[in-house]
């Protein structure tokens, strides 16, 4: 006779299924986060990595006509060559960078996919892939997905949370083999100049690694302008640059992203891509050549408006009593709670419950970003206004005790 | 007009209620050089008048615009703009513009209702000497003004939280 309990332990549980690389993925403290805000009310939320813009009108006509006109078929797998054409074009006009629109630019679904193709087109399980902390969550998974281990290199605010030769240096060992780079930063909105990045130049060098540099955010920076990684001397066929259209064009549902360095990389890249979306859709395509031949007017005008943001977000953070480093690029502050002893997760719970105000724990971004908040500034200046008098009050509260 | 007072235009453009103290602040600039730059402008007349744009038809009271063409014989001498000021002097008239093509002046009114609106004009308009003719346009729903939206369906679509 068999008792159920016996039963249930014969029949595999659907967990079981599942694979173990994906299983041991944690899920997001995003996500986390997200649901407990979803479920709150009048909530004001600083959350968001995303511009508060819609598409410019001019780049969301181009598809509507595109569509009108039965420009609905499949492009070539590595995108229109127009389009390679427009990026390669602009990379080398904005960021000094050389490519060859045939076979040096992919054009991908978002720049997550390009990051995501680069992982999976090198990482043989077991290398190890160095990652400057606090980052963007999606790195340390995506590159636990293709066998990789992830290895954090903690940044601190003293150093404008800038990656430094010498934590880089500490960081690699024999299996190391490639960095993954994101500046301007989500989340610390730091940036890294020439002068910063020759020094971690010669240790990628030295070690013979190579670069994935997600410049997503280049477009988003308020005094130096972005230094591409690949346009360091040297550089260029260590690195595949990844970028998008998100950022700079508001244009982050479109999810038009590319790759681009050296011909064997971007093949290799381009074999995965092909076999799995075939190809970035038709209309995000002509969207994106519409954005990059005549969007730059309307993308200054918003970077002129983050810009502005930026001070009044910053300013607002030190006058309440928070430590806030100035942020140099992307559209995040990153103010530290450290002086109220609370963990991120706590303070951000408890702004959420007692402000009703949300902005994400630091604590998610990885290493060094406990006792820091991520605060997005692409809202209005009357959101951002009211959102920095309700956590000046909250700070308030936990003073009295 | 330097960049700087540029951009002190486009803040108040978006919000003519922004404080000094928060123009600097978003510009990175000393208060003092906000309201030296805003004070020239005003003494210039830059900075005409800080306004509000209403949406009339969500307030309850009834207000009609009316657009007139306006062809007239101009003034030896003194062309459109002797005519154009005896125009523009009626308090019902909120804007007057010298045009080109089929007729001279566009003149914008607004009324308390249609029979307000159209006794401006027989009475008042047409009965000058120099107006030869009127043309009167009654304004049924504004869709955009100022370049506002007024039924803007471009809300904030965004997740509340996202990577």
């Amino acid at each position: 006779m068999i008792t159920e309990e016996e039963k249930r332990k014969s029949v595999k549980s659907m967990q079981d299924y599942l694979a173990p690389q994906v299983r041991a993925i944690p899920p997001s403290g995003i996500r986390k986060f997200f649901d407990l805000v979803s479920a709150s009310k009048d909530v004001i939320s600083l959350g968001v990595g995303e511009p508060d813009f819609v598409t410019p009108w001019h780049v969301r006509d181009a598809a509507v006509y595109a569509l009108e006109r039965g420009r609905t078929s499949y492009t070539s797998n590595a995108g229109m060559i127009e389009l390679r054409e427009a990026i390669a074009e602009y990379l080398h006009r904005e960021f000094q960078t050389t490519y060859e629109p045939t076979n040096e630019v992919l054009v991908t679904v978002g720049g997550s996919e390009a990051i995501d193709l680069a992982l999976r087109a090198l990482i043989v399980p077991g290398d190890e892939v160095l990652i400057p902390e606090p980052c963007y969550v999606s790195y340390s998974p995506i590159c636990s997905l293709t066998g990789g281990v992830p290895v954090g290199i903690e940044t601190f605010a003293k150093d404008e949370f800038k990656l430094t030769a010498e934590s880089l240096r500490a960081s690699i060992t024999e299996r190391s083999k490639i960095l993954v780079l994101c500046y301007p930063s989500n989340p610390t909105g730091a940036i890294m100049t020439r002068e910063d990045w020759l020094p971690i130049a010669k240790v990628v060098e030295e070690h013979d690694l190579l670069v994935i540099s997600d410049e997503i955010y280049a477009e988003l920076t308020y005094g130096e302008k972005h230094v591409s990684f690949a346009a360091l001397p040297g550089m260029k066929d260590r690195t595949i640059l990844v970028s998008g259209f998100s950022k700079a064009f508001a244009m982050t549902g479109w999810r038009m992203g590319y790759a681009c360095g050296h011909p064997d990389i971007i093949s290799a890249m381009l074999k995965i891509h092909q076999y799995t979306v075939m190809c970035a859709p038709v209309m995000g395509q002509i969207a994106a050549l519409e954005a990059l031949t005549n969007g730059m007017e309307e993308k200054d005008r918003m970077v002129e408006s983050y810009n502005q943001r930026r001070r009044l977000v910053v300013s607002g953070f030190r006058e309440i009593g928070l430590q806030c480093h100035e942020p140099q690029g992307a559209f995040y502050a990153f103010p530290s709670i450290q002086s109220t002893g609370m963990t991120s997760e706590a303070f951000a719970q408890g702004l959420l419950t007692d402000a009703r105000v949300a902005a994400v724990p630091g604590n998610v971004f990885g290493l060094g970003g406990e006792g820091f908040l991520r605060c997005s500034y692409a809202y209005s200046v009357t959101q951002l206004s009211e959102a920095l008098d309700r956590i000046g009050q909250y700070m308030h509260r936990l003073k009295q005790g | 007009m330097n960049d700087f007072k540029h951009k002190i235009l486009d803040i108040l453009k978006e919000d003519s209620r922004r404080s000094t103290n928060e123009i600097a602040v978003m510009l990175g600039v000393p208060e003092e050089g906000v309201i030296v730059a805003i004070a020239e402008m005003e003494a210039d007349h830059v900075i005409v008048k800080y306004s509000t744009v209403v949406n009339w038809s969500k307030v309850d009271e009834e207000k009609v615009t009316a657009l007139i063409e306006v062809q007239i014989t101009p003034e030896r001498g003194r062309g459109f703009d002797a005519i154009a000021e005896r125009i523009y002097l009626y308090p019902e008239v909120k804007s007057v513009y010298l045009m080109s093509g089929a007729y001279d002046l566009l003149v914008e009114i607004e009324g308390k209702n249609l029979r307000e609106a159209a006794m401006f004009v027989s009475n008042k308009l047409s009965p000058i000497d120099a107006v030869l003719s009127t043309k009167t346009h009654f304004i049924l729903k504004k869709y955009k003004q100022d370049g506002i939206i007024f039924e803007d369906k471009e809300d904030d679509h965004r997740l509340v939280i996202s990577p």
